[in-house]
């Protein structure tokens, strides 16, 4: 095919620049839309750079032209045969208090799986701490769970909250950053096929069931209730609620019985992931102001029924809102 | 779908083939270099600034600093890949992008899972797991690219090359044969073509006895391909026939009009 290069360059250099400056305004904002005029000229425009790149492929033109039309197409490739839904106008509200706990309800069982292996680092811990006490250095890794419970509570009476007085925001604001991070990081780890999940809801929960032992051990039962319970209620179901993203995650890199392309699956799970992780983000931002300035101030400042009964509620609260809450959509 | 000379090749439903270049991991570490202190200088900026003006109180000061520190670090670039299209300032300074692994758009989410993937893949220091992920992987996807189905690819700066520079011939021998020059239209590759183009616009740069030993070659291999006259090959230099070449090659109007002449 002898084509005249020079003409069929300045014939369609004006069609590529045109292309080329729809593009470059659609790339400055991406949630711009076209007008169904705009639309149609855009994919006018696609069609004749991709028809001009078929034909400089067959020519002996320079490499740099013919780089260029192929950038050109495959800017534009992605607008014009994109068919997933760029997402409505974000509804904050509406997808924390209707989609969120309809995503916890279709993944349920990934949640009773975070639940079980929790359980078994909770009894793990009990059991550690009964066989042979002196593992709570290893168990608590905390300096403030190392010391002897009875010598806390005593403590805490006497200090009335004070250590935290003046640094209650920064206090609250780092458990909100920490345990945010802790949620991402147990979601992330599912890319282990979930071992990495299921090791970091197994380490929490042993030394969630060190501490209860110990404590319920002392004769503190009161105290750790009191002192748990506010946060505890958001703050323990949020990771739970990340290890079952973690778990989601890792089903759908594994595929089991699925006939499903690993790609496919990834993206049939994508939105829900990020779901999870983003109601678990707000969960953990209540549970950081809650222990910040509620949590950490005892008796006599706060009698304990009011604390446990609070967390009570708050977790009743809870899991009402994860069974029922958009249960229309469902 | 995708070589392991980094490049990215797509197939439209039209049949139109296309490559992206894929960004490896050195380019793609100066990007992350470059939001690292984009986000770290935001950081002590906004930090020093509450402390300057003393507005809130020295807690709230804190926490403000602490809160914004970690929702900058992980929403920087999720904000920015997602309103510039698969780009963070970084990005945008080095020449990469993200885009869907396959040429598509991203999507909101897969935006939000390859950052928030950044937890494994930076462990346990300097994205050690996701550096080693990427050179093992074909398309130097990093593990919060797998996930997302997401590649990072150089942005083409391609421009159409301007044919003036390299200084047309008075006289073009080759054009009195037109066979050789349809010939040479059939034969020679694209990357040949542009080889002996941009050989041309740089042959100031050679010192003589290279530029003459690079023109002899490219001669040599234009002969492989088709039989100049021996009266071209005699009356002119390696360079001139090459230069001549390139002519043929780029210039059709002019030839059609000078061989219709």
């Amino acid at each position: 095919m002898i084509v005249d290069v020079e003409r069929f360059v300045s014939g369609e250099r004006r069609y590529w620049a045109e292309l080329e400056a729809m593009l470059s305004a659609q790339e400055r904002r991406a949630a711009r839309r076209m007008t169904l005029e705009e639309a149609q000229r855009f994919y006018y425009l696609y069609e004749r750079a991709s028809a001009s790149l078929a034909r400089l492929a067959a020519l002996s033109v320079d490499a740099g032209l013919r780089t260029y039309v192929e950038a050109l197409v495959a800017r534009a490739y992605g607008d014009v045969h994109e068919v997933r839904s760029r997402g409505a106008r974000p509804r904050p509200m509406r997808w924390l208090l209707r989609t969120f706990p309809r995503v916890f309800r279709a993944h349920v069982q990934a949640f009773a799986l975070s639940v079980a292996l929790t359980f078994v680092g909770v009894l793990f811990g009990v059991l550690a701490l009964i066989i042979d006490p002196a593992s709570r250095r290893v168990l608590m890794p905390f300096a403030e769970l190392q010391q002897d419970p009875n010598q806390r509570v005593t403590r805490e009476r006497q200090m009335m909250g004070a250590p935290l007085t003046g640094r209650k925001s920064q206090f609250a604001a780092q458990l909100m950053t920490h345990n945010t991070r802790v949620a991402a990081f147990t979601m992330s780890l599912g890319v282990t096929g979930g071992a990495g999940t299921a090791l970091v809801l197994f380490g929490n929960g042993v030394m969630l069931g060190s501490v209860c032992y110990d404590y319920v051990r002392a004769g503190q039962s009161a105290f750790l209730a009191g002192w748990l319970l506010p946060h505890g209620s958001i703050e323990i179901p949020a990771i739970l609620i990340a290890g079952q993203a973690g778990f989601v995650f890792a089903g759908a890199l594994i595929g089991w019985g699925s006939r499903r392309t690993r790609r496919q699956r990834l993206r049939d799970v994508g939105p829900d992931l990020v779901t999870l992780v983003g109601g678990t983000a707000v969960m953990l931002v209540w549970a950081g102001i809650v222990e910040g300035f509620f949590s950490q101030y005892h008796e006599p400042l706060l009698p304990y029924w009011l604390k446990i009964g609070f967390g009570c509620v708050e977790l009743a609260g809870f899991t009402l809102f994860l069974w029922r809450a958009g249960a229309k959509d469902d | 779908m995708t070589d392991r000379d980094a490049t990215l090749r797509i197939v439209t439903p039209e049949g139109i083939v296309f490559r992206y270049a894929l960004a490896g991991p050195v380019l793609r570490a100066l990007a992350w270099g470059v939001d690292a202190g984009m986000i770290a200088g935001s950081a002590a900026g906004v930090s020093a600034t509450l402390d300057k003006l003393g507005l809130i109180n020295r807690d709230v000061a804190a926490a403000v600093a602490t809160l914004f520190y970690a929702v900058v670090s992980v929403g920087y670039a999720m904000y920015f890949e997602w309103y510039w299209r698969g780009q963070t300032v970084g990005k945008r300074i080095v020449g990469i992008r993200v885009i869907d692994a396959s040429g598509l758009h991203l999507q909101p989410y897969q935006v939000v899972i390859r950052n928030l993937m950044r937890y494994v893949d930076g462990l346990p220091l300097f994205y050690l797991v996701g550096g080693i992920a990427s050179v093992i992987s074909g398309r130097f996807q990093r593990l919060g690219d797998v996930a997302a189905h997401t590649v990072v690819v150089r942005v083409s700066e391609a421009r159409q090359p301007d044919l003036d520079k390299i200084g047309r011939s008075k006289y073009n021998s080759l054009l009195d044969y037109p066979a050789v020059c349809s010939r040479l239209r059939q034969k020679v590759s694209a990357e040949a073509a542009g080889a002996a183009f941009g050989a041309l616009l740089r042959r100031d740069e050679f010192d003589a006895g290279a530029r003459a030993e690079l023109f002899r070659e490219m001669r040599a291999y234009f002969e492989t391909l088709v039989d100049f006259p021996d009266e071209v090959k005699e009356q002119i230099t390696p360079e001139q026939l090459v230069r001549n070449v390139v002519e043929v090659l780029y210039a059709g109007a002019a030839a059609r009009e000078a061989l219709t002449r």
